[in-house]
């Protein structure tokens, strides 16, 4: 590190990695190599920087200079430039949407503005795979001041007071969940990561993983103190192979300088952490049906008493915790609980990652203080709706959630007040729907989904959620009825009340909060077979704005079904009998003149 | 193991695509294992590594070796969606279903490909090149909607966008052979 005066900081999460990071690492070392400043300026591959809407992201340190969208061929003038000559490349500089200015520096920029990292907070900050660089960052100095000066009944204390609550979804109280492990009878006890994030539209807790992989690591041995446990598993999807490399780099990492194994800081504590790969099935973030997953079964859950600690892994008192809600763990113990609880709503401490996605300006992760308004998250963060089109929705929790319009955008957020308004926190999915997307196509989505991913052991999980998706199916296809949502409607409290777990259990919540809140559309599709929104196809209908239409015969031409009549220089007719909805016209259309149903 | 032993195990001869190699390397993986029955799912994976797919006569390779009933593991692999039981193409493309996908026109970009490769999601195309998949959230929703080819993730797809994807990829596997 002699004499490194500056380091370029390239994002290293999936996002940025898939839009060409590596290649712009290997550009900008290329370039440094060319002008001789290898040995004075460093690059590095950090973890996700939240902004994946604008990826790749590079940050150049001390200047504190953020570059948006930078493709390889730009290393060139970033070293030539900004390193060589200390001009910042204000081209690839972000341009706030709303006064059209270019910015430099990240706190400048509406998106990070309101958000509080505590989580993320060294996502996008330290080379994940360097241990040293978490250390400078006070790594692992919270599981030496716990090996050293606490019990366990301390630090379980200390997370109760902090109020800190399951980030997974649940938002059960962690240092109680804790507690109750640690005052388990049993000599051999397991502490377990969830990181088996299947909420789909989700996807914080890969970016922990892949940004900070030892703060997971550190919360998970000082969890595993508290709770007296000697055994720690991180279950994760098969699906985030570079999390997985990460994480199994960092355990290496760990167990060489001594934060895992025996005698840990001559504390004569030992821990040490297996990884488990998951397979591709949503049910396994329950954590009965993890644990059965992790003992090499099939991931069906199990009835709850006896909770997993008293009764876990291998029948030993078991604790889950997820990803988000471990890496809260260590600013914890170093800052403390008055700190964590200062911040944040009565009765849901601290903040909460939120993955913002969907037709959303600015999609990426963000991480805001609890008591958060819904429309700051969407439109002071998220920059509001793609291509000026209208706001309509946002769905929170997942295929267990529900959607919040715009009526209740000024809810400040915390567990209590999404479950009020007919959502809920979920893991921190945010998906943003602009007035083009169909609220029963949107339920048939999620229904189909948990339909999908139902294990299969309990009845009205298995065959009550497909009976409500047959039903939406249908509505979707012009076939419902007026029955049809009295069915819905009746299936769903039952299948909510009698299934075995949480993925059968609040099923039914995507449905019952589109029909509450979006009932004209159900009705449109079912009493005048039409879909508002235009994305059911078998009811949309195309036809042409004649105003618009030239009479190019393009669509004609393109036209699969030969429904569109017109000749030259005419104004062209679809003929909505034989139109089968393809949409095809539309896009063949070089002026806009295909009206959309 | 000899042929014959494998026929014991297998019951059929038809094992010309599973090469003896891949057998070897996964005995001495099992053979590494503390905890054999917990670390089903890992050695399932590794299987699939090796083999490219989960066929009956390698599930009950892996059941006979790590002393379980076959039926557990047939249970476990057809439990799993990451598991395949058929074999897959040359090429495996991934169009993610995960909600910021969905919202942004996943639907369409899979019909598209659907209605190219005119094959359903799930199967394979006749010239073994391509295998069509829907998959759970990959967690690229900056990208949406997202497809994966193999393990290259491609992000922003619009439906023109799909034929110039497989060109690509037919273009360079005519050069290669």
């Amino acid at each position: 590190m002699d004499g490194v005066r500056s380091h370029i900081m390239v994002c290293g999460g999936t996002g940025c990695i898939s839009a060409g990071a590596e290649d712009i690492i290997d550009a900008l070392k290329a370039e440094l190599d060319k002008v001789e400043y290898d040995q004075e300026v460093n690059v590095i591959r950090t973890g996700c920087f939240g902004f994946c809407g604008q990826g790749p992201v590079v940050k150049i340190h001390p200047d504190n200079v953020f570059y948006v969208k930078v493709k390889k061929e730009d290393a060139a003038e970033i070293v030539n430039e900004h390193i060589v000559k200390g001009r910042p490349v204000s081209r690839l500089l972000y341009t706030d949407p709303e006064s059209n200015k270019k910015l430099d520096k990240h706190h400048q920029m509406s998106f990070y503005q309101k958000q509080y990292r505590i989580a993320l907070r060294n996502c996008g900050l330290i080379n994940p795979d360097d241990v040293y660089e978490y250390i400078a960052f006070r790594g692992y100095e919270a599981l030496a001041t716990v090996l050293q000066e606490q019990t366990p009944l301390q630090v379980i204390e200390v997370i109760k007071k902090a109020g800190l609550r399951g980030r997974g979804g649940g938002g059960f109280p962690t240092g109680l969940k804790w507690e109750l492990t640690l005052k388990s009878p049993g000599a051999e006890k397991y502490i377990i990561c969830n990181a088996d994030e299947g909420d789909p539209g989700a996807f914080m807790d890969r970016s922990i993983l892949e940004g900070d992989p030892h703060s997971v690591i550190e919360a998970m041995a000082i969890g595993a103190y508290a709770t007296g446990s000697n055994k720690g598993i991180v279950y994760i999807r098969a699906e985030y192979p570079l999390a997985i490399k990460r994480l199994q780099t960092a355990i290496g990492q760990a167990r060489e300088l001594g934060f895992l194994g025996k005698d840990i800081f001559n504390s004569g504590f030992c821990f040490d952490i297996e990884v488990k790969l998951g397979a591709g099935a949503f049910v396994c973030g329950e954590e009965t049906a993890l644990i059965q997953s992790v003992e090499g079964s099939r991931g069906e859950p199990v009835r709850k008493p006896p909770f997993p600690s008293e009764s876990g892994y291998l029948g030993k008192p078991t604790t889950v915790n997820n990803v988000e809600t471990f890496a809260n763990i260590p600013p914890i113990i170093l800052k403390g609980a008055d700190w964590f609880s200062g911040i944040g709503t009565e009765n849901s401490k601290g903040t909460k990652v939120f993955a913002l996605a969907g037709n959303v300006k600015n999609v990426g992760l963000v991480e805001v203080p609890m008591g958060t308004t819904l429309r700051e998250i969407i439109f002071d963060i998220g920059g509001g709706i793609v291509g000026n089109k209208g706001f309509k929705a946002v769905q929170t929790g997942g295929p267990s959630g529900g959607v919040i319009t715009s009526a209740d955008l000024d809810t400040p957020i915390d567990y209590e007040s999404l479950k009020n308004i007919g959502s809920m926190m979920g893991s921190g999915g945010m998906i943003v729907m602009d007035d083009e997307t169909c609220m029963v196509n949107i339920a048939k989505f999620y229904l189909g989904f948990t339909q999908d991913e139902s294990c299969g052991k309990c009845t009205p999980c298995r065959i009550g959620t497909k009976r409500m998706y047959e039903i939406l199916d249908n509505i979707t296809k012009g076939k419902g009825t007026e029955e049809d949502l009295a069915h819905l409607e009746e299936l769903a409290p039952m299948i909510k009340d009698a299934a075995l777990c949480g993925l059968g259990q609040t099923a039914p919540n995507p449905v019952l909060s589109t029909l509450e809140y979006f009932r004209n559309e159900y009705e449109d599709h079912v009493l005048h077979k039409y879909c508002t929104a235009g994305e059911c196809k078998a009811l949309a209908k195309y036809s042409i704005d004649p105003e618009k239409c030239i009479g190019c015969t393009l669509c004609a031409k393109a036209c699969p079904v030969h429904c569109i009549q017109g000749a030259v220089k005419q104004i062209h007719v679809i003929d909505p009998a034989k139109c089968i909805s393809c949409g095809v016209c539309a896009r063949a259309c070089k002026f806009d003149a295909v009206i959309k149903p | 193991m000899s042929q014959s032993e494998r026929q014991l195990v297998t019951g059929n001869t038809k094992t010309a695509d599973l090469s003896n190699e891949h057998y070897e390397t996964l005995e001495n993986y099992i053979g590494t294992l503390e905890d054999k029955e917990g670390s089903l799912i890992n050695v399932l994976h590794k299987a699939q590594e090796l083999f490219g797919y989960l066929p009956q006569e390698v599930q009950l390779f892996i059941a006979r070796k790590m002393d379980i009933p076959a039926a557990k593991v047939f249970g476990v692999v057809s439990f799993y969606s990451y598991f395949e039981s058929n074999p897959v193409g040359k090429h495996k493309i991934s169009v993610c279903m995960g909600t910021a996908c969905f919202v942004t026109g996943a639907e369409k970009i899979l019909e598209e490909f659907e209605k190219e490769l005119l094959i359903g999601n799930g199967e394979t195309t006749k010239d073994g090149m391509f295998t069509l998949k829907d998959v759970r959230c990959i967690g690229a929703c900056g990208l949406a909607p997202v497809v994966l080819f193999d393990d290259q993730i491609y992000g922003h797809v619009t439906v023109d966008g799909v034929r110039e994807i497989l060109e690509k990829y037919r273009k360079v596997d005519k050069y290669a052979y």
